[in-house]
């Protein structure tokens, strides 16, 4: 734990203050503490709770919800690749550093080198810990705070907005070449265009994925995205 | 509230299943001894950046751009943000800093 808690500090600030927006927001959209408090404490994936939040304020539609989180959370399909070697033999501990490898941890454990003294497998478990320890707290404070809030909180919602332009133009740094992103922009805008803002989700995911599926010859002739 | 607390509930577990789902399918698929499949390994190359393009479009659905006030404090606060974004690369001043920009933007200007 001595040795995981320094891995963890820059994590801490961030996941304080964004867990604490995504409770406020949850507060000022209506739902009281114990959503963000539960909500972030099973799900622990940041960018879709905050998505969860709209999900939760529209209509009932289970089967839109499952597709967009399985699109959303289908990098963590290739984390767990990435740890496939990383997490063998850790015994009960693998089952909770699956369930907690959220982009950040995974981004600690996977990059670190971790002493040669310490046990490899819980300074993993401690940073996935820990990390969850911020989140959760961050969440259900900002849920409680959220009713002492006296300012005007019109715009706070802005915030998932700019959490998504961020991770975009991180991705969009990390490449050389941009044509999945602009895959996923034009199918996105044609079908919300066609479909409406109520229904545009499921058709831009399909697209996107055909899309990526039917340019992945010249692209990769191009020479890839790297 | 437009849905009652059973499909809430039904929506947050759905949330938990899809996560989880992805957090546990690879270490039940694949083993460290065979490759993955190489399309596999190109969607996970191509994925992120469409997806995370297609949630900025999302989250700016219901801006109207021929109506209201044409989407302006969207635009600007995300110039700020890009552009804070490009000059520091600190992930929470850029959200910060563009968060603030939008809510004086829609309380006191538009």
């Amino acid at each position: 734990m001595k040795a995981a808690f320094p891995h963890t500090i820059p994590i801490f600030a961030g996941f304080c203050f964004l867990g604490m927006t995504y409770g406020i927001y949850m507060h000022v959209s209506g739902f009281s503490f114990v959503y963000p408090l539960i909500m972030s404490m099973i799900i622990f994936g940041g960018s879709l709770e905050f998505l969860a939040v709209s999900m939760l304020l529209g209509r009932f539609a289970p089967v839109q919800t499952l597709i967009m989180v399985l699109m959303v959370q289908a990098r963590h399909l290739f984390y767990g690749i990435a740890m496939l070697d990383r997490f063998k033999g850790m015994g009960w501990k693998k089952f909770y550093l699956i369930f907690g490898m959220c982009d950040e941890t995974f981004s600690i454990n996977c990059s670190v080198e971790i002493p040669e003294d310490v046990d490899k497998g819980w300074f993993m478990f401690f940073v996935t810990l820990l990390d969850q320890i911020y989140w959760v707290s961050g969440a259900a404070l900002g849920g409680i705070l959220g009713s002492f809030i006296t300012f005007n909180t019109d715009g706070l919602d802005f915030v998932m907005t700019a959490m998504f332009v961020v991770i975009f133009l991180e991705q969009w740094l990390k490449e050389k070449k941009h044509y999945t992103a602009y895959i996923g922009l034009a199918a996105s805008v044609l079908c919300l265009w066609v479909f409406g803002a109520d229904s545009f989700m499921v058709p831009a995911m399909v697209c996107i994925v055909a899309g990526l599926t039917f340019m992945r010859k010249p692209i990769e002739r191009a020479g890839g995205l790297l | 509230m437009v849905m009652t607390l059973e499909q809430q509930i039904i929506t947050i577990g759905i949330c938990v299943l899809g996560t989880m789902l992805t957090r546990f399918l690879p270490f039940l698929v694949f083993s460290s001894r065979k490759p993955t499949p190489k399309y596999i390994r190109y969607l996970g190359d191509a994925l992120p950046s469409a997806i995370f393009g297609m949630l900025v479009v999302y989250c700016l659905k219901n801006v109207e751009i021929t109506g209201g006030n044409h989407g302006l404090p969207e635009l600007i606060s995300i110039c700020l943000v890009v552009g804070l974004h490009l000059w520091k690369r600190q992930m929470l001043l850029s959200i910060a800093g563009g968060t603030i920009c939008y809510m004086l933007l829609v309380q006191l200007v538009f």
